[in-house]
Formats: C-alpha cells, structure tokens, sequence
C-alpha cells in the first residue's frame, strides 16, 4: 500500500489522491493517511463540541475552559512532544494541522493550546531538568495542569530584552521575583506560569532565565484583562509578582538567555502559522456557502464576478499559506527549519488570514456583523494574532535583517 | 467477548454527487469516502460491550477495494483490535453475493456477537446482516438503539413507531444497530498512530453470484420553484383549495 509511504514518491505523501470539489488545489494529496486522519477527526471534534458554543462564549468574554478534558482526551495538548511523557509524540505537520482545525473552531481556543503546548511544555520539555519533566508534562498532557507563558511587560513588549522583572538568588538558593507582566493568555487560570527574568547583569538580556512558577505562590497574582474587543473568548491577564519566593529547583536549569524564550516563540509561531489558516477556512468557507444561497437582484450573489474575484483570492492564500507552512514543518520535522523562515510564514500567514476574514464578512452584508456568524470573530480576533508572538513590523525587520545583514530594529 | 463489526466505506452523501457515465452508480470522481455512519455506531457498541463486559477482543471486516484500508484503519484507531479486509475490485449492489463472502468468513471464527450498522447509507439496503445471519443460522435482531450483554444472553432495544420493545436471544447472534448507542467515539490522536501497527489480514473476498443488480440511477427532479399566490388571511381558502387539489397533500 502506498497510502501513507511517504517515500513511494518524492513529492506526494499520498499521490493516490486527486483534487476534489472541497479540496481544488489537491492539498490533501501532500499529506499522510495518519494527517488526513488526525486533522478530519480534529475537525469533527470542533464542529461537534466547539462550534454549537463559540459564538456565546466570544459574545460572554468566557474562555471556553470546559473544552479542556475533551481537548486532552485526544491528545492535543504538546501533541508533538514525546509519548515518554505522555504526550501524542506526533509529527510538527500533524501538530500543525490540529492548530488549524481549532482555530477554525476560534483563535482562542487555539491560543490555549498554543500556550499550553509551545509556550509551557515546550519549554519545560527543551530546558528542564528530567524531574520537572516528568513531574509537570504527563499533568499538562492530560490537562490538569493548565500552564501561561510571562514575557511581555507592559513596557516591553517587541523588546523584551528590556524587561524589569528581576529573579535573585538567596543564601538558602531559593529565588525571589519581582516584576509585572502583561497580556498573559491563561494568566488567570493557570496553574503553573512560566517567568521569564533577568539573574545578573541588568543591561544584558543573556541573564534571563525561565522559572516555574505555581500561581498559588504566595505574592502571585493574576488580573483579567477587561475590555477586549478581539479573542474574547480567551483569558488575557496582567501578572503581579511581588516577592515571589520558589525553590532553587524552579529555574529552568537549561535555560540561558534571551533566545530560550525566542526558541519557544519560533515553535509556537509556526503552530500560529497553520492555525490562522483554519481561521481563513472557516472565513472561506461561510462565504462561499452564503453566496450560494443569497438572492440579491437576479440570483445568488455567488454567480457575480466580484464576489467570484472575493472567493477566488481567498481560497488561493490559503492554499499558498497551507503550502508554506507545509513546506516548514517538513523541514522542522526534518530538524532543518530556521526561525527566519518562520518569521517569513507567520508574517504571511497572519496577514492573509486577516483580509480573508474582512473579505468575507463584507461578503456577508449585514449578516456579517452578526456573531451568529463567525467571519467577523474571527477577524477581530486575528487582530491579536497579527500583533502577538512578534507583530507582522517585528517580522518585516527580522526578515528584512536576514535579506540585507542590516539590523533595522 | 469475541465480537465481529462489519464496516463499509461509502462517499461522503453530504456533497452533491453526480451520475457516473455507467447510468448506474455514483460517479466516484471528486468524492470523499468515510465509514457509514451507522457502522460508527455498531463500532461503537462493539467496543462498550467489552468495556462493560470485562474484555475481549473486537475485529473488524469491510469487503472492497484495496481502499477501504483506510476505513479498517479508522475503526483500530477508535480501538479496536484487528482487522480483515476482504478483497474484491468492487462492491456489488446485491446484498446477497456480500452475505455469501462475509459469512465465509465469519463462520467458524467463534464470535460471540456479530454487528452490522442498521444499514449502510450509499444504499440502504438493510439486508445483509439479516442475511448473514441466515446463513450461519444465528439469531438476528435488527436496528438496536440499545444492547447489553450478559452470560451468554443478549438484551436488545428497538425503536418502533410510537414505543419501544426490548428483545432478548442466545449469543450467538447477529445485531444490526441503529443510532442511539452512544456516538462513535473520538479516536484518540495517538489511537490514530497505533493504527497502523494493529494487525490488518488481506483475503480473496468469497463473492457469492450477483443475482440483483441497478439498472438505472437517476438524481431526483430539480424542485419547481415556489408560487406567491397572494398575501394576508384573505388567501387562506385558496391556498387549503390548491393545497388540495394541486398539491395533493392535504
Ligand atoms: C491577546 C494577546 C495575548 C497575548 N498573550 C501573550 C502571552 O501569553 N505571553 C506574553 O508574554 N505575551 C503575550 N502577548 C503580548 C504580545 O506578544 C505583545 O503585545 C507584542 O509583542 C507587542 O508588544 P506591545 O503590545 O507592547 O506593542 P509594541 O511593542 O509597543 O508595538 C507597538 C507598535 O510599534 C511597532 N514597533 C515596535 N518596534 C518597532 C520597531 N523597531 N520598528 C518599527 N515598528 C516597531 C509594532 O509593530 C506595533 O505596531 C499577548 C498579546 C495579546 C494582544
């Protein structure tokens, strides 16, 4: 069987496959038997468990946390860390394609799983020692454990190499931190935060370090952030850290520097990547239906060239995207991919997503101001994925330094 | 237990499908394949009755082109334990020439308990677990929105027009089952890796002679598109009288 022999030919994980009227650009012949699986059942999940409640909980500001159990049961959550752990120990296009599906579902609740697999385990998995691994993945796996990640500072935010907050060590080798933290996602219900701070050197960002810390420690505190008009249904917090006194085994013992974070940033941007194309999916894919079926003048809107231009350059970036960010994770699979090359995806993808989303809703008419529809959800919502893990400018520059050696920061 | 589940793997009806140039079948181009719903939910069955029941092992069976691998494939991944994929180059119409290969199979393999979906949705026969049945002379209970097991004797639901019959009969047997089981589960991302180390045997399927076979298929009439025949309570008497007359439906 050649099905899922990605060696049988050099191009197409599954040449048997040809283009279908749900998939014209034969995307899915480039993916495995397992990929086409894991992301159809993903897909049925959403629909059944995340669709029918989204739209109330973006309207409520509610993240949807009672998803989490469901979430874990199949196995999302690290999904393509290792099965020593607990985790799905699945490949990054298969991690890459669950983004997609969840985000088709909201981009908050592919947040969640962002955070928690890219921000939080990832790192506990790169830079802990074998005992905090032990201890804390197989939790966040099955979803006990819901983890944020505390970078950004209120006035650090594309630089976070200024940051304030400050870990220092004591006589007994526990650590006392101080500092604030901003825009945390999950930050009011996690359990477990990891802290970026600086140890040493003030003006040097290769003193910053990553540490553990529970939220129920005693000087930790978390505050809603109120008044969001995009991911609403997600938890976005200001952290306070006020003499925050952990063990010394709650640093990160293999964390060093500025580029430990940034290592996790490329990982969870690449995910961010492949989940803003399930946001322009579900963009695409109301629009298409709508212009089906609504009559306007002498038949359905569908059979009009500007909206005909609309559908068509919407479904071509998302194939463009969903290629690119094939291509990275076959290279991360690989262990081939640069972070540049992921700068280049996220700005893409992002941005794409972002005007198919407007592109629809105006599709929409009226209806789609409307949050029985998801067109303008989702566009206000990938406002902050177009802003957050490094905003479309931040990659411009880290892209442009790449093509011309020039730092323009 | 030792449970049998007979899968299919038909297209997906949701998408529009059009005629294949034969006049007689669905034209394949285009179409994406899944296992029948109601397969889904005698899978389903299989697996609970050994969760309740303390073990056992479920195989499952799907009859056709090397394809339906995948669908064999999706079933381990829920959970279930192997698989026999009975090769043939395509599915015949009749229900009978598919009973005949199936109960070669099965006969003899020492199940308890062999599950049909109620029927499969390309084309809704509901005949070849009854017929399966006849063939190995087992008990039949057909469409169980509910069943339960225990020594030796199985306990079924059905829903009737209006009520609901609970049917009792030796293992073994046959049971076809209807939605109302709980819903097919979830496989499990990792379930969907393990798959395809599970065991997965190919056999020659043992086709009976095809006695029924299509002769034409047709889509359904395109709908007229509706009549305005007026406004307010003032054109309700027309409308009962058109109703009546016209549409015949009242
Ligand atoms: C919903 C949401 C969730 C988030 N979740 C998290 C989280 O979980 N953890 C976490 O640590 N952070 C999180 N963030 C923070 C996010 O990463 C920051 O908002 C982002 O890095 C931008 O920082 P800033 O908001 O301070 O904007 P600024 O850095 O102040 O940027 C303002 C503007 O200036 C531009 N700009 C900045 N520098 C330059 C330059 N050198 N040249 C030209 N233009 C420039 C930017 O592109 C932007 O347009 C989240 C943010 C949001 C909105």
């Amino acid at each position: 069987m050649a099905a899922s022999d990605t060696t049988a030919d050099p191009h197409l994980a599954s040449p048997q496959l040809t283009p279908r009227p749900d998939d014209l650009f034969g995307i899915d012949a480039a993916l495995t038997e397992e990929e086409r699986a894991i992301r159809d059942n993903v897909r049925r999940w959403v629909d059944e468990q995340v669709l029918p409640i989204i739209g109330k909980a973006y309207l409520d500001g509610r993240s949807p946390k009672e998803l989490v159990p469901g979430m874990a049961e199949l196995g999302m959550f690290g999904a393509n860390l290792p099965e020593e752990y607990g985790c799905a120990g699945l490949s990054n296009v298969a991690y890459g394609l669950i983004m997609q599906e969840l985000e088709r579902g909201d981009s908050g609740l592919r947040s969640l799983a962002s955070v928690q697999g890219s921000l939080v385990m990832f790192p506990i998995f790169a830079f802990g020692s074998e005992e905090q691994k032990r201890h804390w993945l197989p939790r966040m796996a099955r979803g006990e454990v819901i983890g944020c990640f505390g970078l950004t500072e209120p006035d650090y935010g594309s630089n976070p190499s200024g940051m304030i907050t400050r870990a220092r060590q004591q006589a007994d080798g526990s650590w006392i931190i101080n500092g604030a933290k901003m825009w945390i996602t999950n930050g009011s219900t996690a359990h477990l935060a990891v802290i970026w701070a600086k140890t040493g050197d003030d003006t040097s960002d290769t003193s910053i370090r990553g540490f553990l810390v529970p939220t129920g420690t005693t000087g930790f505190s978390a505050r809603d952030q109120k008044g969001k008009l995009s991911l609403r249904a997600s938890d976005t917090s200001e952290l306070v850290l006020a003499d925050v006194r952990v063990p010394a085994d709650a640093i990160l013992p293999k964390s060093n520097g500025l580029k430990s974070p940034l290592m996790c940033l490329t990982n969870a941007r690449y995910g961010i990547s492949w989940g803003v194309m399930g946001a322009a999916l579900a963009c695409y894919e109301e629009a298409r239906r709508y212009s089906k079926t609504r009559v306007m003048f002498n038949g359905p809107i569908g059979g009009t060239q500007i909206q005909q231009v609309r559908l068509a350059d919407m479904l071509t970036e998302i194939v463009k995207g969903q290629l690119m960010a094939l291509h990275v994770g076959r290279m991360k699979d690989l262990g081939t991919y640069s972070p540049v090359q992921v700068s280049i995806l996220k700005r893409n993808n992002v941005n794409v997503a972002t005007n198919i989303a407007r592109e629809a809703r105006r599709l929409l008419g009226g209806n789609g101001i409307l949050a029985e529809y998801a067109s303008m959800r989702h566009m206000a919502n990938l406002e902050s994925v177009y802003t957050y893990e490094g905003t479309h400018d931040v990659h411009s520059l880290i892209i442009g330094q790449a093509i011309t050696g020039m730092n323009a920061f | 237990m030792k449970i049998a589940v007979c899968i299919k793997r038909v297209p997906d009806m949701d998408v529009r499908f059009k005629i294949a140039a034969s006049g007689t079948a669905v034209d394949e181009a285009g179409l994406k394949y899944d296992m029948s719903d109601f397969d889904g939910y005698a899978a389903e069955a299989a697996l609970q009755v050994n969760e309740k029941g303390g073990g056992g092992e479920v195989t499952a069976l799907c009859l056709g082109p090397d394809a339906v691998q995948e669908t064999l494939r999706k079933a381990l991944s829920m959970g279930i334990d192997k698989a026999v994929h009975l090769k043939c180059d395509a599915v015949p119409f009749d229900g009978w020439a598919i009973a005949q290969a199936l109960a070669a199979q099965l006969g003899g393999g020492g199940y308890d308990l062999i599950l049909f979906g109620r029927m499969s949705i390309d084309s809704s026969n509901q005949s070849v677990g009854p017929m399966v049945a006849e063939l190995l002379g087992l008990p039949c209970v057909t469409a169980a929105s509910r069943l339960d097991v225990s020594g030796g004797t199985g306990k079924a639901q059905r829903e009737l027009e209006g009520a609901s019959e609970t049917v009792e009969f030796p293992l073994p047997a046959v049971v076809s089952i209807d939605e109302g089981v709980a819903r097919p589960r979830y496989p499990s991302l990792k379930g969907i890796m393990a798959a395809k180390k599970k065991p997965l045997e190919v056999k020659p399927a043992q086709l009976g002679a095809v006695t029924v076979t299509v002769t034409t298929m047709e889509l359904p009439p395109e709908r007229n598109a509706g009549r305005i025949i007026g406004e307010g309570p003032d054109m309700v008497p027309e409308l009962v009288r058109l109703l009546q007359t016209e549409a015949k439906v009242l």
